[in-house]
């Protein structure tokens, strides 16, 4: 069995509250962070524990917190990026609905860390269940002791908010994020200056995943050189994957970043392999963002070494024959699975999602839709699949925000790696009428076999 | 004071130079288009992405290349930055992309269109864009609504520039329109068809740089080539009072703020200025409004004609746009090789 | 139906001041999301421009800034809907697992298509992208309530329950 920093008690009765959560060790983080540590010397741990963001990105977070301006006289913000919608994952969800305080103690050491005295959880508008119950846990923290004025007797003020959005994807963009807690359109800003420099109110901010910020709790605990002990290389810790699709046991898993996708897929200790007893067929490892893979090269590199559920596994090949980590959603495809069919969803996601400030994304997520729905709907020509991969490759790059990099990605991917299944749905449009057109007989390419 | 070099050529700008103002001091082929950006406006500029460049290192400080191509409206010039424009061919190949994405819903109506003649996305279309269009499903319409009574916007030809939204915001009080929804059908809208009223909300009709909003006292009235423009001045209150007058004979049709090169604002004019004053005897005229040689406005006007260049702009042209009909009409030459 | 006056009790203003001052001084616009939130849970469901002129008045903004914003996120509605509106995940987790099938089934039970109302106003049928539940799809979010692992079973009480209830689902936890 793995180590589990984050949610080892999530199955503990009544660990939603204060009381319960504090005899699991609850809130030692904030005790030892304010009373016997320096600001800088937290984030020192943090940088030493080599965590990286949770969000998607991977960007070190003590990194991140290093480019924190400190001009006097101005306030500085943690805003936590509670705003989870990259489909597939959830886990934030299930963090926050479970262990609510172990993001509010997160909060707390992290806000003390980066001299923050008011943080805000940006959630997601659809997660408004979830907020209330994190703003019970923020009373009763408040009742406690743990948040407000002179926590702990040290002289340290900090207010902790919840701030609900409305429905956007895009507001997961951290600029996006400020400008939508600002009581505006979630239009990514354009950059620079960073949040860092300028962020929400033009003051210096620092914008977390869900996950990071709960992470700094075990980090400070134990130490960074202990957290960084776990995984491989630069995967130090335990990450929170979100497991969804075609698997027998779905839901959210902490693992050791030193396990095999093999092993999360197929172990009876994590998703207990593919569901309807069919064959796994292709797996999106980190989100609909980042690119699919077949189920060959999901389980092996190019170079034949087993894939590994690590930042730098999951992207070993580049985009070639290589995925990424992303926000650890992981989506498997059996062998029923239509990846035209996904990759159109995918997109309808992207065009539904996108702002609409900048040109490349506003026009071109929506031209990439119609095309996609042609093509699954046995309406498209051979020429519709080099016009798609021509639109994608002019989105990427050449947007405000990474949203139009989001949308391209997948696109590309499915080209790359699933071509003849495009070109199967030009040249036979009557078997594909069907929506379910690969459930009686899957598709059989030529290049990649299905595996396992 | 930073050094830049952009296309090879090196200038020393102000700190707080962006690169497309660098390039606009160098002048010439280096300049990018811009088709939100808006010197006179804050905050404008990053949206519409023509104007990207390639960063083939960030500074003297910093030799790495910036991953992406930037918007140079919005990117400052670092010390030893390098940049490319026209001498990166992918680089013009992603521009080529964005044209093709800001046309891909915009109506081709160019012929009923008042800004025809004087539209930015006509001559960006022209410089960077493809000769035929990839796009075959249905373009987004919307209906035509009035802003006030002397503006009409056209929203199905909008490229979402914002820079009316910032003209509102920055030059009248009380903003009444602004962008609405979002993704491909955002649109810019007043609030429950609030007009706007306000004395400079005419200059709105001058930055847009496509025919989305337009003087509805100028509409169908003239196409603009047919026009004689004439720069001309009265004393005003409210603004300088120095515009252009968009005559046929003694008949004014239309009254601008004067813009420059780069079709930009040269100062705001009132609504005064603009909608109520269309009588010959209210304005000091100060003589015919130079118009740039290659601009359709100056036709029938050719006396300045380098024929050299025209030959280079044609070859150029024709190599761009791929356009057999036009190789084979003015190159009999190679016709004759061929044979 | 009788028009009810676009105004918040004292104890629904109150709280709208409380949330303002939730933000720096002079950042209350800040508080503009939360608010419309409560407004559209307050007067039916939906917002119309008389209500989000009224958030404005609240936070003392231009109401074309209200009106920005409520159009820019999906779950404002500026248009009337049913006191159910039942929003259900049509993204890639949840179409492995049978969300074109639900939607199907609900369209058949409640004789609409997506984004109709039934005729006694009680359900409104929303297509909507990923909600983060696709562990446990297909699945439909009604008010602030997840419902997940639908089967049509499932759906059948689910829809009873909501009809018995009979009252307007809105998001609001505050």
């Amino acid at each position: 069995m793995g180590r589990k920093l984050l949610i080892e008690h999530v199955h503990v009765p009544g660990i939603e509250t204060l009381e319960v959560y504090r005899s699991k060790g609850g809130y030692t983080s904030v005790e030892k962070a304010i009373k016997t540590m320096s600001p800088e010397a937290v984030v020192e741990e943090v940088k030493k524990s080599g965590l990286r963001g949770r969000g998607g990105a991977g960007f070190p977070t003590g990194l991140k917190w290093s480019f924190l301006a400190k001009p006097p006289g101005v306030a500085r913000y943690l805003v936590c990026n509670a705003d989870e919608s990259e489909p597939g994952t959830f886990k934030d969800r299930y963090l926050m609905e479970k262990i609510p305080h172990a993001l509010i103690e997160g909060m707390i050491t992290s806000s003390y860390a980066l001299g923050a005295h008011t943080s805000y959880i940006y959630i997601r508008g659809e997660y408004f269940y979830v907020a209330r119950i994190l703003e019970q846990a923020i009373d009763e923290a408040y009742a406690a002791g743990w948040l407000g004025k002179n926590i702990l007797g040290s002289g340290y003020d900090l207010d902790l908010y919840v701030h609900i959005g409305a429905g956007a994807y895009i507001c997961g963009e951290e600029t996006a994020l400020l400008e939508s807690l600002e009581g505006k359109r979630g239009n990514p800003r354009i950059k620079p200056p960073f949040p860092a420099i300028a962020g929400l109110y033009g003051c210096p901010t620092v914008v977390n995943n869900v996950e990071t910020i709960a992470a700094v709790v075990p980090i400070v605990n134990e130490g960074g050189c202990e957290y960084a002990k776990i995984g491989i290389g630069k995967s130090t810790g335990t990450k929170l994957i979100s497991a969804g699709g075609h698997l027998n046991k779905p839901g959210v898993y902490e693992i050791e970043m030193s396990i095999s996708v093999e092993e999360f897929i197929y172990s009876d200790e994590y998703c207990g392999g593919i569901s309807g007893g069919k064959k796994l067929k292709a797996c999106v490892p980190g989100g609909s963002s980042v690119p699919i893979l077949p189920a060959d090269l999901l389980l092996t590199t190019a170079n034949g070494e087993k894939r590994m559920m690590t930042y730098e596994s999951l992207s070993d090949g580049g985009f070639a024959t290589g995925s990424m980590m992303g926000s650890g959603g992981f989506i498997a495809y059996n062998e029923t699975a239509c990846i035209v069919r996904n990759t159109w969803n995918f997109s309808r996601f992207y065009h539904h999602e996108s702002c609409g400030q900048c040109s490349p994304c506003r026009e071109g997520t929506g031209w990439m839709e119609k095309i996609l729905h042609r093509l699954e709907n046995g309406h498209g020509k051979m020429e519709d699949i080099d016009l798609l991969w021509d639109i994608q490759r002019k989105i990427e790059g050449n947007t405000i925000c990474p949203l139009g990099d989001a949308a391209a990605w997948p696109v590309a991917a499915a080209i790359r790696h699933f071509r003849e299944e495009f070109e199967y749905h030009v040249k036979y449009p009557e078997k594909i009428k069907d929506p379910n057109h690969f459930h009686k007989q899957s598709f059989l390419s030529s290049k990649q076999s299905v595996t396992i | 004071m930073p050094k830049v070099t952009i296309d090879n050529i090196e200038i020393e700008v102000p700190e707080g130079t962006t690169i497309l103002q660098a390039a606009r001091m160098i002048g010439g082929d280096v300049v990018p288009p811009a088709m939100c950006y808006y010197s006179n406006l804050k905050t404008s500029g990053g949206y519409c992405r023509t104007c990207i460049v390639k960063v083939s290192q960030a500074s003297a400080k910093d030799p790495r290349p910036m991953p992406k191509p930037v918007a140079s409206c919005r990117t400052f010039v670092q010390d030893g930055m390098v940049v490319q424009n026209t001498t990166s061919p992918e680089l013009l190949e992603a521009r080529k992309g964005v044209v093709e994405f800001l046309l891909i819903n915009h109506p081709l109506d160019c012929p009923i269109c008042d800004q025809a003649g004087e539209c930015d996305l006509q001559n960006l279309a022209y410089e960077h864009g493809a000769a035929k269009t990839r796009y075959d499903f249905e373009r987004r319409t919307f209906e035509k609504i009035d802003i006030g009574n002397k503006i009409k916007l056209h929203m199905t030809r909008c490229i979402l520039c914002y820079r009316c939204v910032k003209v509102a915001d920055q030059l009248t009080d009380g903003r009444v329109h602004g962008v609405m929804n979002r993704g491909d059908v955002s649109e810019i809208s007043t609030y429950i068809q609030n007009a706007v009223e306000n004395d400079f909300s005419g200059n709105m009709i001058d930055v847009c740089p496509v025919g989305a909003l337009t003087d509805n006292t100028f509409r169908f009235k003239s196409r603009v080539w047919f026009t004689n423009p004439l720069d001309a001045h009265r004393a005003c209150t409210k603004c300088t009072g120095k515009v252009v007058l968009w005559t046929k004979g003694n008949e004014v049709l239309r009254v601008s703020a004067r813009k420059d090169k780069y079709a930009e604002v040269e100062e705001w004019i009132c609504n005064d200025c603009r909608f109520e004053h269309k009588n010959m005897e209210d304005w000091n005229v100060e003589g015919a409004r130079k118009t740039a040689h290659d601009s359709v406005i100056s036709q029938n006007h050719y006396e300045n004609i380098d024929l050299q260049k025209l030959k280079l702009e044609i070859n150029r042209q024709i190599k761009h746009q791929g356009g057999k009909k036009i190789k084979e009409v003015y190159t009999q030459a190679q016709i004759e090789n061929k044979k | 139906m009788s028009i009810k006056e676009t105004k918040f009790n004292s104890e629904t203003l109150a709280l709208c001041h409380k949330l303002m001052k939730r933000y720096p001084e002079g950042k209350h616009k800040s508080a503009l999301i939360p608010i419309l939130h409560i407004a559209q849970a307050e007067f039916d469901g939906w917002l119309s421009s008389e209500t989000m002129d009224y958030v404005a008045s609240i936070l003392k903004i231009q109401s074309i800034e209200v009106f920005e914003v409520a159009s820019f996120y999906s779950m404002f509605n500026l248009k009337p809907i049913g006191k159910c509106m039942l929003e259900v995940c049509r993204t890639a987790p949840c179409w492995l697992n049978g969300a074109d099938e639900l939607v199907a089934y609900l369209e058949k039970k409640l004789g609409i298509k997506v984004g109709e109302t039934t005729k006694d106003g009680m359900f409104t049928i929303k297509t909507v992208e990923c909600l983060g539940s696709c562990g446990t799809s297909p699945m439909l979010q009604c008010g602030a309530k997840y419902y997940e692992n639908l089967t049509n079973q499932k759906t059948d009480e689910l829809l009873e329950n909501l009809k018995r209830e009979n009252k307007r689902q809105t998001y609001t936890a505050y």
